[in-house]
């Protein structure tokens, strides 16, 4: 096998990505699986690492601590306004590997494909994939594709891993929330699960919103600069913002009260969720996060989030409380209180 | 958002609580049971209670459609799915209803049943429309809001020539049990349950209008208030209810006149009577039976009606024993007062209906208003 990353000259015809699709030989480990891994995968997320064309990704080991994350990704409708499940899967575990305080070092993608999914529109994907690495400046240096029987997939799904390095001093963990702490969030509430929905074939609506699928790593490196002492990150995807402080909560043992005139959601979120009968609060996220930091380092932490451009709609949504029962309360903007529970049943399936 | 936000703001909030607060004797208790879910949702979602005297006490009334289906008609639904190649289409609430055995429609569609959730009953046309090698069966449930949208579809497949199309008719009627309620043992010789009036349904008004329930008010001597499924729409009708009771009155009054008429919408009415016809009798999960409160589909529309083509027999199934259901759909108790409340029931594994809608008064109470029973011995796992 050539140790150059480039489209080899002995595969006699060139893959047709205009019209061509997944065969079950692009995964016997054949000649037609190597035309597949050169045409498509290496040119697109081409690196040093990947050019050595190992069964391993080989590099330096850092000093210090590491955090590693994995990530699988089952979306329909694979492609949606704002991104698709290329950038998506890039995006979900930057972020996951990010929400240690970590600055994300490399990823590792993994493929299931389904017999007769397109050519073009894998090549889309991986593109996509390729682009929001790059422009994340996390490299994907190892991979792995695998084909299935038509009717045993769904097109396709896409596992990424990653690992990370995490600063020296952060010690961020969903157990370090206290009493008195002040939860913010970095941006609007719902904004993919709405996109996503607005495309469902028994749902369909037309909708201006789109995915806020980002890589959050940038935004979070500029916040822990500021702030080192932040207690909790954390992303809130599926089951939204609700489920990921319920999760918070019972992780530190606190209680939480949250304020319903403080939530940044967009208006045509809002109005989709009134006529679905949804709670933005539970709507998936997945270029948002939630942060939970000292009261007093709270305004610091805010203005240094929207200061960055993916947390211009930053908001202080609540704060911790002692409840030994783990509550997550809002204050209603009607005058009330409630609990805000975790999310229960599917809102939503197959949403990233 | 324009429409809906005007009616949950916080600050006419506070006026009406004010208006309410100087408008109660203190010398007395108000007990009002708000009939409808949506009505249930809205208090406990917006945290009405907070914003209420305490001698004022709301009851949650049987409205949830989910909640009032009885168990047999969810089994006789599950044993259709085992026809082959037949689809079943309902909305997404009826498939987590738990049946005695501890099976659902969503546990038959794990096992391999075609099991589809609908957001309309239009959908189940389409999926019919699909599959013609397929029976599809659309498991109709709800109250007078939800019928007109089945007969639409009833008459849109008969347009269409559908031949494997068919309804399991589950359609309830509000006044029926509203009449229930004030005729049962509890309210009117035991004085069990407190009745002072009634949170008239929002959406079912507006299709059979307001003047349905001038029959309660008069006979029972109750006061209804119709009001809209917005916050502030509870807490004007719930003064407007106290005011009746404060100067002896006991009538039909309409909240929701933005949408509600006292004739309702016609058309919607007679589209319905076009289609069904009374049934003499249908049981209800926590009522029993109840004379004359449900709707079957008529029989020269009986092409579509699959009870007929699908011999579907009359069950009758009893409720989990623990479960307190019946009593909580009655207004004879509270979520909280049930001793599985929280414990074994709860939204992820629902024992009774009223845990599964988020409409039913257990769900409602669960999610939303369970930190009012911290030290509730319901809690104690905590």
């Amino acid at each position: 096998m050539s140790r150059r990353g480039i489209v080899k000259s002995g595969f006699i015809r060139s893959l047709d990505l205009k019209h061509g699709r997944i065969e079950m030989v692009h995964g016997s480990g054949g000649r037609a699986m190597a035309q597949l891994i050169h045409q498509l995968f290496l040119t697109a997320f081409d690196n040093e690492y990947l050019r050595k064309m190992n069964d391993q990704a080989c590099f330096q080991s850092f000093n210090g601590r590491m955090v590693m994350s994995t990530d699988s990704h089952v979306i329909t409708p694979l492609f949606f306004p704002g991104g698709d499940i290329g950038s998506l899967s890039v995006h979900g575990t930057i972020n996951d590997i990010a929400m240690s305080g970590a600055k994300p070092s490399y990823l590792a993608a993994s493929f299931i494909l389904e017999e007769g999914f397109p050519l073009s529109d894998l090549k889309c994907i991986v593109d996509s994939m390729a682009n929001a690495a790059q422009a994340a400046q996390v490299p994907i240096v190892t991979g792995d594709t695998k084909v299935v029987e038509k009717g045993s997939g769904d097109g396709v799904f896409i596992t990424t891993t990653g690992i990370g390095m995490v600063p020296e001093g952060i010690n961020i963990s969903s157990e370090n929330a206290r009493p008195g702490d002040k939860i913010l969030v970095s941006g609007t509430l719902g904004d993919h699960g709405i996109a996503i929905m607005a495309l469902r074939e028994n749902l369909s609506f037309h909708t201006s919103i789109e995915s806020d699928t980002a890589a959050l790593h940038d935004l979070v490196a500029d916040m822990i600069t500021a702030v080192p002492d932040i207690h909790v990150l954390r992303d809130p995807t599926r089951g939204g913002v609700a489920t990921a402080l319920n999760e918070i909560a019972s992780q530190s043992s606190v209680g939480m009260m949250l304020y319903e005139n403080k939530l940044p959601i967009r208006e045509q979120v809002y109005a989709a969720c009134e006529f679905l009968g949804l709670d933005p609060l539970y709507i998936a996220n997945e270029g948002n996060l939630i942060a939970i930091c000292t009261a007093e380092d709270s305004t610091n932490l805010l203005n240094v989030m929207r200061a960055h451009p993916l947390g211009e709609n930053a908001a202080i949504i609540g704060e911790i409380i002692e409840d030994s029962h783990c509550f997550v309360q809002m204050q209603t903007r009607f005058g009330g209180k409630r609990v805000v529970d975790w999310l229960s049943g599917e809102q939503l399936p197959r949403i990233c | 958002m324009k429409y809906i936000d005007e009616f949950r703001t916080g600050t006419l909030a506070q006026k009406i609580a004010a208006k309410i607060a100087s408008e109660v004797s203190l010398q007395r208790d108000y007990h009002f049971m708000e009939f409808c879910g949506g009505h249930t949702h809205a208090i406990s979602r917006f945290g009405i209670i907070d914003l209420l005297p305490e001698n004022v006490h709301m009851i949650h009334g049987p409205g949830c459609p989910v909640c009032v289906l009885p168990i047999g008609r969810v089994e006789n639904a599950i044993r259709l799915t085992q026809t082959p190649r037949l689809i079943l289409c309902s909305y997404s609430d009826m498939l987590r209803i738990p049946t005695a055995s501890g099976m659902s429609l969503l546990k038959a569609k794990a096992q391999g049943a075609d099991v589809r959730i609908v957001y309309s009953s239009s959908d189940a046309i389409k999926i019919a429309q699909k599959n013609p090698q397929h029976q599809v069966v659309f498991f109709a449930i709800g109250f007078e809001t939800t019928t007109p949208p089945t007969a639409v579809a009833i008459r849109q497949a008969q347009a269409l020539g559908l031949n494997n199309f068919t309804v399991f008719c589950n359609h309830v009627l509000t006044p029926s049990a509203i009449s229930h309620i004030l005729q049962s043992a509890e309210v009117r010789q035991l004085g069990i349950v407190p009745l002072d009036g009634f949170i008239g349904p929002a959406h079912v008004s507006v299709v059979i209008g307001s003047q349905p329930y001038k029959y309660f008010a008069e006979e029972f001597q109750k006061p209804v208030v119709i009001a809209g499924f917005e916050p502030l729409d509870v807490m004007q009708a719930i003064l407007m209810l106290i005011h009746q009771i404060n100067t002896g009155r006991a009538e039909v009054e309409n909240e929701f006149t933005r949408a509600v008429l006292p004739t309702g919408n016609i058309k919607a009415q007679e589209l319905v009577a076009e289609i069904f016809e009374l049934r003499r009798i249908f049981e209800w999960r926590g009522l029993g039976l109840v004379p004359y409160s449900a709707l079957k589909i008529k029989s020269c529309y009986a092409d579509f009606d699959a009870e007929q083509r699908f011999q579907i027999p009359t069950l009758s199934i009893a409720d989990n024993k623990a479960c307190e259901c019946g009593a909580i759909l009655r207004g004879v108790k509270r979520p909280q007062d049930c001793k599985i409340f929280g414990t074994v029931c709860t939204p992820e594994n629902p024992i009774g209906s009223c845990m599964v809608s988020s409409e039913g008064a257990c769900a409602a109470h669960y999610s939303y208003g369970r930190f009012r029973e911290r030290n509730h011995s319901s809690m104690k796992e905590n």
